[in-house]
């Protein structure tokens, strides 16, 4: 028999207003096997667990209850408590309250009443309740990091600082990002790559850190502290290990017109290339749908240049297996694609281009070697028109975007200001919604481009952008004047919404972790604990989670690594000893449980049994690998023979509470 | 029909909801025939939503708007400002006098010629 102690938190006024602890304390008293119960102010606080610890030696308690808030939010405080004061803490119980009781009712004699039967649902558990304990595993001191843009650099680079080794995974052929096609950074205006491409050697030459360029997580298993991952190295035909990145093989290759997605399609570039200059690794790679030799196996021209004889046209898709104890998720934003916005003129005219297209046509390495000039006709457009929050704060119900992006408001400041100053004969206009700009030195910046590089910011939005005899008619309104503006524009820039990387979803079922309707992956609270995913070991790094400026990328990326930094410092890691545990003597070893198991913990065995008459059968049952197991209890729902339990939620605890429910 | 209940009359009519509005001003900014009205097609929204009816009954600009729905088409927040105005002048219509038709009355007013859309459309005017 049990001896349980019940203790019934008055949270402040949070329960004690709406629930009347004191008549729970006495009615749940009652119970049976109950021989001690107290009501408090503060049960979390240090006052509230000396009593707990006291009525545990006083009263000889085998089994606690405690009505107080969500054991999300003090489960393991008191867990620690009652292995304080001797007690096994898996012996401890939560009523919840609080978030499932008195803050959502509003009637005191309803709200008592339901304290109480969540109070006895918990005794009832208690009862049926034995001591666990937890098993430890070792942890693998290696990182992976996904996505080498600034936040999985700065991550890494503070990870391998630590002493830990990290490897980087990057889908494109070069570490860097956006950060990379970026020119200037608001609000000091420093040379994007002058601050980005440091960082980016930095990390090349650091011992501790390994760039797989060109690759993608394929395949995750495992769980914190012991992830195995199969990462895709992607054939780019040029062997890393010889190539020096002279860039023979890229001024030679005939096939020129292949679009450039550095440059966002603006110009061309060879069939085999180098994203940029300062790329790293800095290895060529062929594009396999233009170069010719792969195609029709007629050219070979980079093959014949290339003195350190680096080109392979035979390489495979290579897959690589390692073992990781933390994974940084940092797959980064994209623009949104503008094709549903026509009403901008967007796929009528070159001369409407998104905010990164703008980017590249200032950029002194941009296709226009960063003289500002319109794609049509190459000539310097003398007005220009930016429109801000395209595909930003719509109802959700169109193609847009429901959040703000946060970036556009000052990036189009910045382009704004640029251009006044290196083109003062040109007229900037910014039709703006709102305007945006907590941050520090941010007001003050968009405030300069108003005051004294005189861009006209005009309240009001562009209802229809239309190309007519080489200018974009832009019509707009202009809501403080109440009138409508009619723009004769040469140039038309288009802050467009941005929106996760599509590789962020099939990595999110990968990694088991949650992402919200946006597809931004969730954090495991909003404000206490923002880089830290809730699934253990996966954490996350710049736009991956949401909307963020460079500094925020970089501050929340070295947040990120000081987590993974204190994961991987432990030797080993306690487990969850509630797991699944398979009754063999009932395992009909039917398999149900193995498919289910989304950790792959699960495998069967052949097993000898004693059976009547002393023979022996030999029997297949489940076995469950407790280290791998995360107690998520799938596999206790498939069972159709009911041989699979899982500790600390047994069906019969379950079912005990149901019982106590509906008494 | 009473003054004050001329805003829940328009809202119902229309089924707008113009707290949806974050005055971003894109309908005005697509309307093709701003110069011609008094109101604007984002001051219908928030004159509705101020309860001014009476002021838009009067104002010629309930009967220059187009009914093109380029607000509504290009409204990021699906406000839909021309079934606002639609509304209004469903609201003129009604103040003109009990016009609702009766389902006897319509076959004395067909004949062969008349577009099926037209009576649709009369459907949707006067029973409201």
């Amino acid at each position: 028999m049990q001896r349980i102690g019940v203790f019934v938190c008055w949270c402040g006024s949070n329960i004690a207003a709406t629930v009347d602890v004191k008549k729970v304390a006495e009615t749940l008293g009652k119970e049976p096997c109950v021989v001690y119960y107290e009501n408090y102010q503060y049960m979390c606080s240090e006052e509230g667990q000396n009593k707990i610890i006291n009525a545990i030696h006083e009263h000889k308690l085998s089994g606690i209850v405690i009505c107080s808030c969500s054991p999300r939010m003090h489960e393991a405080t008191f867990r620690r408590t009652a292995q304080k004061a001797g007690l096994n803490p898996y012996m401890v119980e939560i009523a919840n309250i609080r978030e499932q009781c008195s803050w959502i009712h509003k009637d005191m004699a309803t709200a008592t009443e339901k304290a109480i039967i969540l109070g006895r649902a918990a005794i009832a558990k208690v009862h049926l309740n034995t001591p666990l304990q937890a098993g430890e595993s070792p942890v693998v001191k290696r990182a992976l990091v996904i996505g080498g843009g600034i936040a999985g650099i700065q991550t890494a680079l503070d990870i391998a600082d630590a002493g830990f080794e990290v490897d980087i995974v990057e889908k494109k052929p070069t570490i860097g990002g956006k950060m990379s096609q970026i020119d200037k950074t608001f609000p000091t205006l420093d040379c994007s790559a002058c601050i980005l491409t440091p960082k980016m050697v930095d990390v090349a030459q650091n011992e501790k850190i390994h760039i797989y360029s060109y690759s993608e997580v394929a395949a995750v298993k495992g769980f914190v502290g012991n992830f195995d991952v199969t990462i895709k190295r992607k054939a780019r035909y040029v062997k890393e290990e010889l190539c020096t990145g002279c860039g023979a093989c890229t001024e030679k290759c005939p096939q020129k017109k292949v679009p450039n997605d550095f440059n966002l399609g603006l110009d061309n570039k060879h069939a085999i290339y180098i994203p940029f200059a300062q790329a790293v690794p800095k290895v060529a790679t062929i594009d396999p749908d233009y170069c010719m030799m792969l195609k029709t196996g007629k050219c070979g021209v980079c093959s014949k240049v290339c003195a350190a004889g680096a080109i392979d046209y035979k390489q495979q898709d290579e897959l690589v297996q390692q073992q990781y104890g933390a994974i940084v998720v940092a797959t980064g934003y994209n623009p949104i694609d503008l094709k549903n916005y026509d009403e901008f003129a967007y796929s009528q005219s070159p001369d409407v281009v998104t905010s990164l297209e703008f980017e590249r046509l200032t950029n002194a390495a941009g296709p226009t070697g960063g003289v500002l000039l319109r794609p049509s006709d190459r000539q310097h457009p003398h007005t220009i028109v930016f429109v801000q929050c395209v595909g930003s704060r719509e109802s959700g119900e169109g193609c847009g975007k429901t959040y703000c992006s946060k970036i556009c408001c000052m990036y189009t400041a910045k382009h704004a200001m640029l251009t006044r100053e290196k083109y003062p004969d040109t007229e900037v206009y910014v039709f703006y919604i709102d305007v945006r700009t907590p941050g520090k030195n941010f007001d003050e910046f968009y405030r300069r481009a108003v005051e004294e590089y005189g861009v006209h910011y005009i309240k009001g939005m562009v209802g229809k952008v239309s190309p007519e005899n080489g200018k974009l008619m832009v019509q707009a309104s202009d809501l403080l004047d109440n009138k409508q503006l009619k723009i004769e524009a040469d140039l038309v820039v288009l802050a467009a919404a941005i929106e996760p990387d599509p590789s962020a979803r099939p990595l999110a079922t990968m990694l088991t972790t949650q992402m919200d309707t946006n597809d931004f992956f969730t954090e495991a609270h909003p404000k206490l604990r923002p880089v830290e995913s809730a699934t253990a070991g996966i954490f996350l790094s710049g736009c991956c989670q949401g909307p963020k400026d460079i500094p925020e990328t970089v501050s929340q990326a070295s947040a990120c690594a000081a987590k993974v930094i204190g994961l991987l410092a432990k030797d080993k890691l306690l487990g969850n000893p509630c797991v699944a545990e398979s009754n063999e003597l009932m395992c009909n070893g039917c398999s149900s449980c193995e498919k289910v198991c989304p950790y792959g913990a699960i495998s069967y065995v052949d097993k000898e049994f004693k059976m009547p008459n002393r023979t022996i059968a030999v029997r297949r049952v489940a076995n469950v690998n407790p280290a791998v197991c995360q107690g998520c209890g799938a596999c206790t729902v498939a069972c159709p023979s009911g041989a699979m339990d899982l500790k600390g939620f047994s069906n019969s605890q379950i079912m005990a509470e149901v019982d106590a429910i509906c008494k | 029909m009473e003054q004050n209940n001329f805003k829940e009359t328009v809202l119902r009519i229309s089924g707008v909801n113009p707290k949806k509005c974050m005055r971003c001003g894109k309908c005005s900014g697509a309307c093709p025939n701003y110069d011609e009205m008094e109101f604007h097609p984002h001051q219908f929204v928030s004159m509705v939503e101020n309860g001014e009816i009476e002021k838009l009954m009067t104002s010629p600009s309930v009967y220059k708007c187009l009914t093109c729905f380029a607000c509504v088409e290009r409204c990021p927040r699906q406000v839909e400002p021309a079934k606002l105005i639609e509304a209004v002048r469903l609201c003129v219509i009604r103040q003109a006098g009990q016009n609702h038709l009766k389902p006897d009355q319509i076959p004395e007013m067909l004949d062969e010629d008349l577009p099926q859309q037209a009576i649709v459309s009369a459907f949707r005017k006067f029973t409201k």
